[in-house]
């Protein structure tokens, strides 16, 4: 069973909305919703394997919160189910909440967005910038703090 | 592989058995190191993938119960505000650690001298002098000579870090409150050093550094360890340490690479499994001659567990920070390290500077605190979050208190069915009071740096890198488990070399004076071998 099959369609279509509803898109910023297909994509993959069972156990009482369909709601209603499940589902509210954070994160176009480049930090790295060790000569003015042992 | 008598036998290829391995193998002595896990990949890291910031939750966590690879044991650590971080691997903890290096101070070593509490240990920082400044050459380290708040030494290898952003805003706000801050010791090339190129700021140090500039022992003992002899044999999980009908260590049953049970014989056994994971080995390894677990007569293996309970405290300024761009540590300071009884509480805290955190752990953690609105607000939000944290974390003392503890879990066991750990840890009263000091004290520092939302973690959950205390030295057999030079004091031929010698925890992270000490131990070996168990 692939790991998109891990959840069911009920399942997958309660995830896309609470997605959205957790980031929507944003014109300002340029960059789409949680709830964009690719980031979509990329949210059921984490979704099977260790993560798993908290995931499914959050969208079920998701569901119960909803009463059954939360893709279903109005938004007013979407939104306080939302806020109810961050609020009360515990371990596997935040292990669903993660995940879709984690991927939301990491997509191309939000970290480029950040004014990061989407690439992993190897083997390119990184500048640091050398700062001015002058900042120091007030700590060298001091007299030794270190206890003696004896 | 031969199956041959080792003349020593060393269990865990981390820190202190690297430190010893190397030390020993000039000896020419018949050596062998047996490491329950295997050789990490560089190019399997993290950092070499777009996932990098995930994998922290899943095969890359600190917590061996959330990480679950094969090389790990279960730890019931359900006892403990504080959850045991550690590592299995050629490299052990120095693989996943964060490389902060600084030394014990000499008043470490005269607790129960200077402030009447806890114990005295029984070697000083001066004997131990020489070792450190030996494995800052070999580890390579980097930091700055002349910190008033510590004794005068030998300038480490290379030059520190850069200050970047982060330590000049930090920096900064120390100046303003006129307290102590000094770079980092760092086991960071910041230069080409010993054939390792220098570090190009992957940023993401502490879950393995793909690029072999942050010091792990697989990278610098090991491979002169073996080029000198010495032979380790990866993915060997030993059972239990095996003694004969004089009392003496005989050698160790272990499961190979296939499962299978082998025994290998050794003169001499030496741990090198750090707090946990060593008295869990005596404890198991007991026997009829031993029936409270080998090397225990003093009834002190596994007690006066230390961690250094971190109280953490960040926040947000204006300006970018380096974020996580840039090895985590930069500058630290002992303001607040030395006892000062008009504080309230005996000994003292060190303060680490963190850079700040990647976008995937900010808008995690962020969401945790409940700074992260959901909706609308949500990128404005972030975006003023995002690349604007700084982090000051006291790494506060722990005194040995005999009820905290590592014992055998009743019912836990491992793959391989050796009963796991199981850690019973409260919190003291002095270092209670010692955290609410660093959290005020934290505030200020941020305050000063023009810091807003001001988060709390004290202390932090997964923060239990260090294991000290559990097999304690000393001279007293009825108040210590091995004797000043690391010996056991009931198995002559039984020495132990990790975290769980420390006598008191000081205030600052340990694997500079793990390191130290294992040389040391090393030495004495070496300067004894003619009356070795004497």
């Amino acid at each position: 069973m692939s790991d998109a099959n891990a959840l069911t369609v009920r399942q997958r279509e309660d995830l896309r909305a609470l997605a959205a509803t957790m980031i929507p898109a944003s014109a300002e910023y340029g960059v789409p919703g949680a709830d964009d297909p690719a980031i979509q994509a990329e949210i059921l993959g984490c979704c099977g394997g260790r993560e798993a069972p908290l995931v499914r156990t959050a969208l079920d009482q998701l569901a119960a919160l909803a009463g059954g369909s939360f893709a279903s709601l109005d938004p007013v209603s979407r939104e306080a189910v939302a806020m109810e499940l961050r609020a009360t589902g515990g371990a596997p509210a935040a292990a669903l909440i993660r995940v879709v954070l984690q991927c939301y994160y990491r997509d191309e176009r939000v970290v480029r967005s950040l004014g990061r480049e989407p690439r992993p930090p190897f083997p390119q790295g990184h500048t640091l910038e050398p700062g001015d060790w002058s900042l120091l000569d007030a700590v060298r003015a001091r007299a030794p703090s270190w206890r003696p042992s004896s | 592989m031969s199956n041959e008598v080792a003349d020593v036998l060393i269990i865990g290829a981390g820190a202190s058995g690297a430190a010893v391995a190397w030390s020993l193998a000039e000896t020419k002595m018949r050596i062998v190191c047996l490491e329950q896990g295997g050789w990490m990949n560089p190019a399997a890291y993290p950092s070499t993938g777009r996932d990098w910031e995930a994998r922290f939750w899943g095969d890359f966590s600190p917590s061996p119960n959330i990480r679950a690879r094969p090389e790990d044991y279960p730890i019931n650590d359900d006892n403990s505000p504080i959850k045991v971080v550690n590592f299995n691997g050629v490299g052990g903890g120095t693989v996943m650690y964060t490389a902060h290096f600084p030394r014990l101070h000499p008043s470490d070593f005269r607790v129960r001298t200077l402030d009447g509490v806890a114990d005295d240990w029984p070697i000083d920082y001066a004997t131990l002098e020489p070792f450190f400044d030996e494995n800052d050459r070999i580890t390579g380290v980097s930091g700055l000579a002349g910190d008033p708040a510590f004794p005068p030494r030998a300038d480490p290898p290379m030059p520190p870090l850069p200050l970047g952003r982060s330590g000049t805003i930090l920096g900064r706000a120390m100046n303003k409150l006129g307290w102590h801050w000094w770079p980092s010791d760092v086991a960071v090339a910041t230069v080409e050093y010993e054939g390792r190129a220098r570090c190009i700021n992957l940023g993401h140090c502490t879950p393995g550094c793909a690029q072999g500039a942050k010091a792990s022992t697989d990278i610098t003992y090991w491979p002169l360890a073996r080029r000198a002899g010495v032979e380790l044999r990866t993915h060997c999980r030993v059972r239990e340490i095996t003694t004969n009908e004089h009392g003496m260590a005989s050698g160790v049953v272990y499961y190979d690479v296939e499962g299978v049970e082998r025994f290998q014989a050794a003169e001499v056994v030496v741990l090198a499994c750090n707090g946990v994971g060593t008295p869990r080995l005596l404890l198991n390894s007991a026997s009829g001659r031993f029936p409270n677990g080998l090397a225990n007569s003093s009834g002190l293996v596994g007690r006066n567990l230390m961690f250094h309970p971190y109280a953490q405290v960040y926040g947000y300024v204006e300006e970018e920070t380096d974020s996580n761009r840039a090895p985590p540590t930069c500058i630290w300071s002992k303001e607040f390290y030395e006892t000062d009884p008009e504080r309230g509480f005996v000994r003292g805290y060190a303060f680490q500077f963190g850079r700040g955190v990647g976008p995937v752990m900010e808008a995690v953690t962020s969401e945790a605190k409940g700074l992260l609105p959901w909706g609308a607000e949500h990128h404005a939000v972030f975006r003023r979050l995002n690349g604007h944290r700084l982090n000051v974390s006291a790494i506060c003392e722990d005194l040995p208190e005999a009820h905290n503890r590592v014992t055998l879990d009743p019912e836990l066991k491992d793959c391989h069915g050796i009963p796991a750990p199981r850690i019973d840890y409260t919190i003291g009263e002095n270092t209670a009071r010692m955290m609410e000091h660093g959290i005020a004290r934290a505030k200020e520092v941020l305050d000063a740096a023009g810091a807003r939302d001001i988060c709390v973690n004290s202390p932090i959950l997964y923060g239990g890198w260090h294991l000290l205390g559990t097999a304690r030295m000393g001279t007293d057999p009825e108040r210590s488990v091995v004797n000043e030079w690391g010996r056991s004091h009931d198995v002559r031929n039984l020495f132990i070399v990790d975290g769980s010698l420390f006598v008191t925890s000081g205030g600052v992270n340990p694997t500079s004076t793990i390191q130290a000490l294992a040389l040391y131990v090393a030495d004495q070996m070496k300067r004894r071998l003619a009356n070795l168990f004497d």
